[in-house]
């Protein structure tokens, strides 16, 4: 089987996300919202998505993007960490992320 | 309108219809254009320019054969000055080598590639060309070594149809991101050739239970992504997101259209880019608006619940089978024809019993005019 060669990617709080190399986000000045784009798809980033793009440098762990968040948002990390790491497992499965 | 109109979003640019494959299921029209009616240069860079300042954000470089553009690296440059998200669509046949590289710094975002089969015989069947599977292959390998991401669009018939499993495999040799299996849409050239290629019912279903088992075994490995049979649905697709809604396609002359088969509708008029500026084309162009939003629609469209899901299906194709662009596109269970989509399958069961079809193709070539009948 040649998909053996290949794995899928599993979130932990040691990953650390970047935007895929041909995932671009940029502000949409016609429509005045931020736009992800990707080769088939224009995503349209809700307030709490865009915030978890934005620490999605390739630097930052996902714990320290927990953190900041957490911060952001004055909620509990512990609150938070499903939602975020459960965000960035479906993006990473649409090969919008690299974890 | 009782809506407002919105920007549109994606453009597909067919720069060309010249194309080293014959491929009998191509969607462009009968009526193909010589070089020499190609917009130039400037023309392109103009339209484009024009796009981004609309709102387009995404570009579809296709054709016929994009690459034989010899300006191509300088319409990328332009689209990636813009920021438009640049998707260039290439048979992958006949590249000369370091353009792809040149696209990929003049910032080309991603590549598809189409494989007519998952084995050599079969490429050079359905596209009339010697040696292209090869070319094809080595095509792959230039585009990962430039770095960019890469989707494998095969187009499925009944001459691929059982080379599911195989494309998949191919895909994923080929290092894509992405593959696209995409069952044929019965217009253009696809449409004069439907009885070569229309598919039997029991090989559509076990090519469907194929695809849903690898798209969850390989979630997270490679995305695939089904384009459904016309003929075999009970819903129509919402063709180009629906008529002149976010999208629409210019053809290598420069006449913008709201899809790609809609010159086959001979009661709209088109506007060519240049008489008319972009922006006007979308908002008062009498074809633009002549299914724009849900006012044009009949029964059973009009009072559907899902007449904003489906925006009435494909135009064309209710021209093609139902003999009324305005009708219910017959793929929908509820259009009063929708039995007729059976019919037209079993039909070309009939029509097309030879286990070579080759014979039975009319290949894709500039100057060969012929009408296609519903």
């Amino acid at each position: 089987m040649i998909e053996t060669a290949r794995a899928r990617s599993l979130v932990s709080m040691q990953s650390k996300p970047i935007l895929k190399r041909h995932v671009r986000l940029q502000y949409d000045r016609v429509r005045e919202a931020w736009a992800l784009l990707s080769p088939e798809r224009v995503f349209w980033p809700n307030e709490v998505s865009l915030d978890i793009l934005r620490l999605c440098d390739g630097r930052q762990t996902v714990a320290e993007m927990i953190a900041s968040l957490g911060d952001q948002y004055g909620a509990d990390e512990a609150e938070i960490a499903p939602d975020v790491t459960g965000f960035l497992q479906e993006w990473s499965d649409k090969f919008l992320v690299t974890l | 309108m009782t809506e407002p109109v919105l920007p549109p979003i994606g453009m597909l640019a067919e720069l060309t219809h010249r194309c080293p494959l014959q491929c009998a299921y191509c969607s462009n029209p009968a009526e193909l254009l010589k070089a020499n009616r190609e917009m130039d240069t400037q023309g392109w860079v103009s339209l484009f320019e024009q796009a981004a300042d609309l709102g387009v954000l995404q570009v579809h470089l296709s054709g016929g054969e994009p690459t034989l553009r010899a300006d191509l690296v300088d319409l990328i440059a332009c689209l990636a000055r813009r920021g438009v998200y640049t998707n260039l669509i290439t048979a992958g046949v006949g590249i000369a080598e370091g353009r792809i590289e040149s696209f990929a710094e003049a910032g080309l975002d991603h590549v598809q590639l189409s494989f007519q089969g998952a084995f050599a015989a079969t490429t050079e069947k359905i596209g009339n060309a010697r040696g292209a599977h090869e070319k094809k292959l080595e095509t792959a390998r230039r585009i990962r070594a430039a770095g960019l991401p890469l989707t494998i669009n095969a187009p499925i018939h009944r001459h691929n149809m059982e080379e599911v499993p195989d494309f998949i495999d191919l895909a994923l040799s080929l290092g894509a991101e992405r593959l696209e299996i995409a069952n044929v849409q019965y217009a253009g050239w696809a449409l004069l050739n439907r009885n070569a290629l229309m598919p039997q019912r029991e090989a559509v279903e076990r090519q469907v239970e194929v695809v849903e088992a690898a798209q969850e075994r390989l979630r997270g490995i490679m995305t695939i992504d089904f384009v459904t049979p016309d003929y075999f649905a009970i819903y129509p697709k919402p063709c180009m997101g629906g008529w002149a809604r976010d999208a629409f396609m210019v053809a290598p002359d420069g006449t913008v259209l709201p899809c790609h088969a809609a010159a086959t509708i001979k009661t709209l008029h088109f506007e060519r880019f240049g008489d008319w500026t972009l922006s006007r084309i979308w908002h008062e162009s009498s074809a633009f608006n002549a299914f724009r939003g849900t006012d044009w629609m009949q029964e059973p469209c009009r009072s559907c619940e899902r007449r904003e899901i489906d925006w009435g299906g494909c135009r064309c194709q209710a021209l093609a089978i139902a003999g009324d662009a305005a009708a219910t596109d017959p793929a929908c269970i509820k259009s009063p024809l929708h039995a007729r989509m059976g019919a037209l399958i079993n039909e070309a069961a009939g029509a097309s019993t030879s286990a070579n079809g080759a014979e039975t193709f009319t290949y894709r070539r500039i100057g060969r005019v012929t009408e296609p009948t519903a």
